[in-house]
């Protein structure tokens, strides 16, 4: 039998898994560390992890190589990817390549709860799905879905196209319940530029760490759902329909949507 | 011989001598003339007198007066310009003489008073004036004489006169014979010939100095600035520009040369700074990458620190600046890494008059704070061009924002004009191969090797028993091929990929201006570029480009009535953290332009002028 830890952190920088053993280990944590893709690997052929943390740029091989390496070895644990080349392009692959989370390198001590929060959430509202699936608890609901139309970035954020051609943006029923209720939401003025994988709004959790949005699009801001920021539950309620964030005048959509997942994908 | 090492003396010497030649003939055909003339007259004056002696005695001869006729010789032969005068008998006694020593003795008939009637069997009779006279010395360093033979003709009152002394049948009775002496006429001609010889000898002079002084100042001069121009040039500084003060073929010339340098200075700008900007890119990710790493540390530790700490608000307060600050290099970080990107841009089809209005929307506000008023001058007939939108969009608000800085808030406004328009221009010579490979698809750019800045793109060449890389330059039609070995035409040539070998001849076609053997390689996605293995051979072919003809651009000014930069600053502008505007800028705005740009196949150039503006001129091609 495999012993179950909480955190895989694979960096070749000693001082970025000791940051993260120190952060994690403060909440109570239990991490593993590996300074090489090969060694994180065979610390996952003696334990299981709920959540890894890999860097991008490794000696051995890269994090998008690592990721595959997992599927193939049928490791199901949420992945977390972060570098020091900390560009939007990096985020965008990240989450289009299957990793749950990209936190770009400078980060905070919050910055990285909030993701590891998200993460370990994640992995268990997947359990909760794979539950549901197999049969067990056939009337519990994980979390719902965006509509087959819609598009999303990773499993967070979500676009939908409009006949202006202006598209609708917001966040995935999902990612709000891997932080847990959001107490606060901040968001960005009418006519501020967006781009994909950076930043667009923050929600505060449960857990009071700011959590950020990451835009699907790469545009400007033409209308705020500015009603939602003074009452963000009801982000919860509706996330796909009164929940929208933004509509935003896109300036790249077929470049912006090539990186996108179809959610009409998600129910096969 | 320095003297002949300069175009103006190698001039003034050749024109120098020519006069020199023509003068003297000159002077030796005047001189002759002269001489000739000088002379002729004295025959007539010789002459003259000895028809006058002749007459004068004739009259003594008929009455026979011989004393009276000894008289009259001998005083007209004692005049002073008069060496001799004497009769001759048919015999060739002397009869009559000047010279009274003389009288009775014989002349030889082959003296040279004789010759000239005495030299055929019979004796002439009638001889012209010109052969009558001759010009002897009597010893040869004495001066010149002129003799003159005057026959005396049997005439009926000769024959018949009451001495009887000439039988009827003589035809000639004697010779006169007069002597001048030639030593004045001599003189005056010396004098002459050294009068001709001095106006000879000055005019020479003066002619050559005159030459020299203008060949100096048309000529030496001015080929001397450009020579001057030629080595600071060489040397590097193409800032140097000769004074265009003139309108001749040298002045010409030096327009023409500053034209050259200025062109050549603004290529040399592009290509250093693309070098440049290449590698600072490549630094630039490479050093936000390492530092990135240790910053984490900072970063999480200290927030971390911040967030055990909150019950101590004296480590708050310094732990709050530790954050504030790290996440202050976070940010340069960030920018740096955006300048870096060498990311493809995310380009698509787009009206750029829409980008500019867009852009013009954005900075809208910001202008009109500082009373600047955006002209838009938008081309109807711009085609769309295939680009980021997103990138082209901050270039353009960079530059009016630039644009707005450099009019500054004190200047009671100004005006940006921003204008659009379509161009073509022929691809040859200003496209660049960035990409090449053989048919297993190795790449041939060589970085290493680079022409006038750019990588090359090499082939590995073997030729009779010889092997060697050729280095192609990559701007198509410029062909300043580097030849690591020179295969002749003729010669079987092998040209293959450096990496795998593999052959890039072109079989059966040989180079359609010299013969040579041919290679090609792929430029993927536009086709395959041709070229010939012989150096000597500029020849080569990119058929799907020339196919293409002209290349549409669009051309976009961005025009501002600011306080301009200064001339040497404009080489800077474009370089990352080059700022004038002290701390407020990071310095990275127009690096990052240029980058954009260039990702673009495009070009962006800047002209300026202090205190009158700014322009920046945007060149891209509307075919990607």
């Amino acid at each position: 039998m495999k012993s179950a830890r909480d955190i895989l952190v694979v960096d070749d920088e000693a001082v970025i898994t000791h940051a993260v053993e120190r952060v994690c280990g403060a909440e109570g944590l239990s991490v593993d560390v590996a300074a090489s893709a090969e060694a994180g690997l065979s610390l996952l052929a003696r334990a299981t992890y709920r959540l890894i943390i890999s860097d991008v740029m490794m000696a051995d091989i890269d994090g998008y190589a690592f990721l595959v390496e997992l599927r193939r070895r049928r490791i199901d644990a949420p992945v977390i990817l972060t570098t020091g080349m900390s560009t939007m392009e990096n985020a965008v692959r990240a989450l289009n390549s299957g990793a749950v989370d990209f936190i770009p390198k400078p980060f905070t001590a919050d910055e990285l709860l909030a993701a590891v929060r998200r993460g370990l959430n994640y992995a268990r509202l997947q359990d909760v799905a794979e539950a549901a699936a197999q049969g067990a608890r056939p009337d519990s609901i994980a979390w719902v879905p965006p509509p087959a139309q819609y598009f999303r970035l990773g499993y967070a954020s979500w676009l939908a196209t409009e006949l202006s051609g202006v598209v609708k943006v917001g966040v995935t029923d999902l990612f709000l319940r891997t932080l847990d209720a959001p107490q606060g939401l901040t968001l960005a003025a009418e006519g501020d530029e967006v781009v994909q994988g950076s930043g667009c709004a923050t929600i505060i959790g449960a857990d009071g760490l700011e959590h950020g949005v990451l835009s699907p699009v790469t545009g400007r801001i033409v209308e705020v759902n500015t009603p939602l920021a003074a009452a963000p539950t009801d982000l919860e309620r509706d996330p796909y329909f009164a929940g929208w964030l933004y509509r935003v005048l896109p300036s790249e959509l077929a470049y912006n949507l090539a990186h996108l997942t179809a959610c009409s994908s998600d129910r096969m | 011989m320095k003297l002949f090492r300069t175009l103006g003396s190698k001039l003034t010497v050749a024109v120098g001598a020519i006069a020199l030649v023509t003068i003297a003939i000159f002077a030796v055909f005047n001189s002759r003339s002269d001489n000739k003339n000088l002379l002729a007259e004295v025959e007539r004056h010789a002459n003259q007198l000895s028809e006058a002696v002749k007459s004068s005695t004739e009259f003594d001869m008929l009455l026979n007066q011989r004393e009276r006729i000894h008289e009259t010789i001998k005083r007209m032969g004692n005049q002073p310009s008069i060496q001799r005068i004497r009769i001759l008998n048919k015999a060739g006694q002397v009869i009559y003489s000047s010279d009274t020593l003389e009288i009775g003795k014989s002349v030889d008939k082959n003296a040279e008073a004789c010759t000239l009637c005495h030299s055929a069997d019979k004796p002439l009779e009638k001889v012209e004036i010109k052969d009558r006279t001759r010009v002897f010395r009597i010893h040869p360093d004495s001066a010149r004489t002129l003799g003159i033979i005057n026959p005396i003709y049997n005439t009926r009152t000769c024959s018949s006169s009451a001495c009887h002394a000439h039988p009827r049948s003589q035809k000639v009775l004697g010779v006169l014979d007069v002597t001048l002496p030639l030593d004045e006429v001599d003189k005056a001609i010396r004098q002459g010939q050294r009068d001709v010889a001095m106006l000879a000898v000055v005019a020479f002079i003066a002619l050559t100095l005159i030459l020299a002084l203008l060949v100096r100042r048309w000529v030496a001069l001015p080929v001397r600035r450009l020579v001057e121009a030629t080595r600071h040039v060489a040397g590097g500084d193409l800032n140097y520009v000769i004074p265009e003060e003139r309108s001749d073929e040298l002045g010409m010339l030096a327009r023409s040369f500053n034209n050259m340098t200025q062109r050549l200075s603004e290529a040399r700008l592009q290509l250093v700074q693309s070098d440049k900007l290449a590698s600072l890119g490549r630094l630039a990710a490479g050093v936000a990458h390492e530092i990135n790493n240790p910053l984490t540390g900072v970063l999480t530790y200290s927030s971390f620190l911040q967030k055990r700490t909150k019950d101590q608000p004296e480590v708050q307060e310094d732990l709050k600046v530790i954050v504030r600050e790290t996440i202050r290099c976070r940010e340069i970080v960030k920018s740096l890494l955006d300048f870096a990107r060498q990311s493809v841009p995310k380009k698509s089809q787009t009206a750029i008059n829409d980008i500019i209005a867009r852009a013009a929307s954005v900075v809208e506000n910001q202008l009109s704070l500082n009373r600047v008023k955006l002209v838009q001058a938008l081309g109807a007939d711009v085609p769309p061009v295939t680009v980021d939108a997103n990138q082209l969009q901050q270039v353009f608000i960079n530059l009016f924002v630039n644009a707005s800085d450099a009019i500054g808030p004190d200047a009671g406004g100004g005006t940006i004009t921003v204008t659009t328009s379509r161009l073509k221009l022929s691809p040859i010579g200003i496209t660049q191969i960035k990409q090449a490979q053989c048919p297993k698809r190795h790449s041939l750019i060589n970085a290493e090797v680079r022409i006038d800045g750019k990588p090359s793109i090499r082939v590995r060449v073997r030729a009779e028993g010889n092997e060697g890389f050729i280095y192609r330059d990559p701007m198509y039609g410029l062909a300043r091929h580097q030849f690591g070995i020179a295969p002749e035409p003729g010669m079987d040539v092998q040209v293959t990929c450096p990496e795998c070998s593999t052959a890039l001849n072109v079989h059966g076609s040989p180079c359609p201006d010299c013969g040579a053997v041919t290679f090609q390689f792929e430029v993927p996605g536009k086709g395959f570029v041709e070229g010939c293995t012989n150096r000597a051979c500029t020849w080569q072919r990119w058929a799907e480009l020339e196919k293409r003809g002209d290349r549409d651009f669009v051309e976009i000014l961005v025009r501002d009535s600011g306080a301009g930069i200064a001339r040497d600053e404009l080489p800077r502008i474009f370089e990352p953290f080059y700022s004038t505007k002290g701390q407020k800028g990071t310095g990275l705005g127009l690096a990052v332009i240029w980058g954009i740009i260039d990702n673009h196949n495009g070009s962006i150039t800047v002209e300026s002028e202090p205190g009158v503006g700014t322009t920046f001129i945007i060149r891209i091609p509307v075919e990607p």
